[in-house]
């Protein structure tokens, strides 16, 4: 007998942080399919940016996500640097480095805390972001913003970081190693948390690779990349770390990889602090060139990766951004399936999807398919609107 | 033997070759030989594949496949044609399954077929989006065939 039933989660939902919607078929308890409807966040960032100047796409990219805000003008600005060639001044490296890697253990503590959360473990959720505060803390030290530093342009960086601020930040740094440390101990010999997250959700080695995933999601199933050792940029080649490879693929090790990351971080965020040259931040860029230029940057979920085709104007003639999430939230079939369904949530939520990022307006009329209105028309609309409530509420004075 | 140099002995003049930098490889191949090439790449050579970039050029869409090989530090790009209006390019999701949602995007926003793909639905864009409005297609002024016109008198 053919009893099947269909669980929707989503769009909006308590538990997911952004609009995406799941739909597992479950027959009992075991989910058998599953399929995904994600579009609402889609903002068309990829056209925008083909009407801005190089100067203003990096500020543009840089809002396409709010958690790892650094990570789309890393590769932006590296992509541009591609085109022709421009050489980058040290400091600006390390520079580079140390945000990039601050907002990795970030990131991750956002998502160790929210996977806490989604098991019902409130104290994990309270210590990860305690432990986070710190961090946004020297964030805000360094560029005046605890979240979107603005801290990158094509050729270097905007700000320096002062050196009498350097031992300071050193010490912000040993003392979020530390509480990072207890954390990791905490969480990965915690008996609850381990027997709701092994096991469960394994993404095989081969389907990581099929599916093309990324980040640490690919890193627990095995599969040995990270663009920081693959292709190195910034500092990553002179400073020492680890690579973090774990080989079972399920919920635990996703969460393994990401804590022993915020570790190797913390190292590199610190050796970079010591090593740091004096010198410029920033290379006189007159233009960035005609041609395709391609960056790529290993944000907290994996390969952030933009291409560029310059003309010869001061905009690009065309820009793709590619998201890790784009690749890795597509792998939910091959984990969710066969599953409880009281799992499906916290192994979907395991690859850390980030849907602003993986979805880069008109109004249409749904009965003709015909566009109504368009941008142009929907600001002229919001500022008479404006005028209107000048008129009447007597804000004229 | 490094990855230019297979490319080069198994495609010869088929394929242009162009290393931009040690890190950066470009390959203009044919419409007919890319999805044989990219599937080699991918299956013999152990490539990571990394994303499909698609862009307007007006009398087609050029498809980019970038190609990863992260053991070399190395991004290969399989750049190929695929003319306007018939659009058809074969699909990847055969021999990668991870090419289902770029394929989906790349179909709803500039319109190419990829045929034999397993559901080619919308991926990003609403439901009641009007058919045949592409958004990553340049802007271009007058009809299509008026346009074809001005191409052949320039």
């Amino acid at each position: 007998m053919d009893k099947k039933a269909i669980v929707p989660i989503g769009p909006f939902h308590p538990l997911l942080e952004e609009p995406e919607f799941f739909k597992f078929t479950v027959e009992g308890e075991t989910v058998v399919d599953a399929s995904v409807r994600i579009g609402w966040n889609h903002r068309g960032i990829e056209k925008l940016a083909e009407s801005k100047t190089y100067d203003q796409d990096i500020f543009l990219v840089e809002r396409i996500c709010g958690i790892c805000s650094t990570s789309h003008p890393f590769a932006f600005v590296q992509a541009a640097e591609d085109i022709s060639g421009i050489e980058v001044p040290e400091r600006a490296l390390y520079i580079r480095s140390i945000i990039g890697d601050l907002e990795r253990i970030h990131s991750h503590l956002l998502w160790v805390g929210l996977a806490g959360h989604f098991i019902g473990y409130n104290t994990v959720f309270m210590w990860a972001w305690k432990c986070r505060e710190p961090v946004l803390d020297i964030f805000e030290k360094i560029s005046g913003n605890r979240n979107h530093y603005g801290m990158f342009k094509v050729g270097g960086v905007r700000r320096d970081i002062k050196e009498s601020d350097i031992p300071g930040l050193i010490k912000a740094i040993d003392g979020v190693e530390e509480f990072c440390s207890m954390l990791v101990k905490a969480v990965m010999d915690d008996p609850v948390i381990g027997a709701r997250t092994k096991g469960i959700g394994i993404l095989k080695k081969e389907d990581a690779i099929a599916m093309g995933v990324l980040g640490p999601v690919a890193r627990a199933s095995g599969v040995a990349i990270d663009v920081r050792k693959d292709y190195p940029y910034a500092a990553y080649d002179k400073v020492p770390w680890e690579r973090i490879v774990l080989k079972n693929g399920d919920v635990f090790d996703k969460t393994a990889v990401r804590l022993l990351e915020c570790l190797e971080s913390a190292k590199i965020i610190r050796a970079c602090l010591k090593q740091m040259p004096k010198g410029p931040i920033d290379a006189e860029v007159r233009e960035v060139g005609v041609g395709e230029g391609i960056g790529q940057h290993e944000a907290p979920r994996g390969e952030c990766i933009h291409y560029v085709l310059s003309n010869t104007s001061n905009y690009p003639e065309r820009h793709k951004i590619r998201a890790p999430s784009f690749m890795n939230v597509a792998s939910f079939k091959k984990t969710v399936i066969g599953q409880q369904i009281a799992d499906a949530a916290l192994i979907t939520a395991a690859v850390d999807p980030c849907y602003c990022c993986t979805e880069r307006m008109a109004v249409v009329d749904p009965e003709t398919d015909k566009v109504l209105m368009t941008g142009d028309d929907l600001v002229r609309l919001c500022q008479e609107k404006t005028e209107k409530m000048k008129g009447t509420k007597g804000l004229r004075g | 033997m490094n990855i230019v140099d297979e490319i080069k002995n198994k495609y010869g003049d088929r394929v242009e070759v162009r290393e931009k930098s040690k890190r950066r490889v470009f390959v203009n191949a044919a419409q007919p030989d890319t999805k044989e090439l990219v599937s080699w790449l991918f299956r013999d050579l152990a490539a990571r594949f990394s994303i499909i970039t698609g862009i307007d050029v007006r009398i087609g869409v050029e498809l980019i496949y970038h190609m990863s090989f992260d053991a070399q530090g190395t991004l290969v790009s399989v750049r190929t044609q695929v003319p306007k209006p018939e659009l058809a390019m074969p699909t990847l999701t055969d021999v990668i399954p991870g090419a289902n949602w770029i394929e989906r995007e790349i179909h709803e926003m500039l319109g190419v077929n990829f045929i034999g793909h397993p559901g080619l639905t919308r991926l990003l864009l609403p439901d009641d989006w009007p058919e045949g409005e592409y958004p990553y297609r340049k802007k271009t002024y007058g009809s299509e065939q008026e346009n074809a016109e001005r191409e052949e008198s320039d």
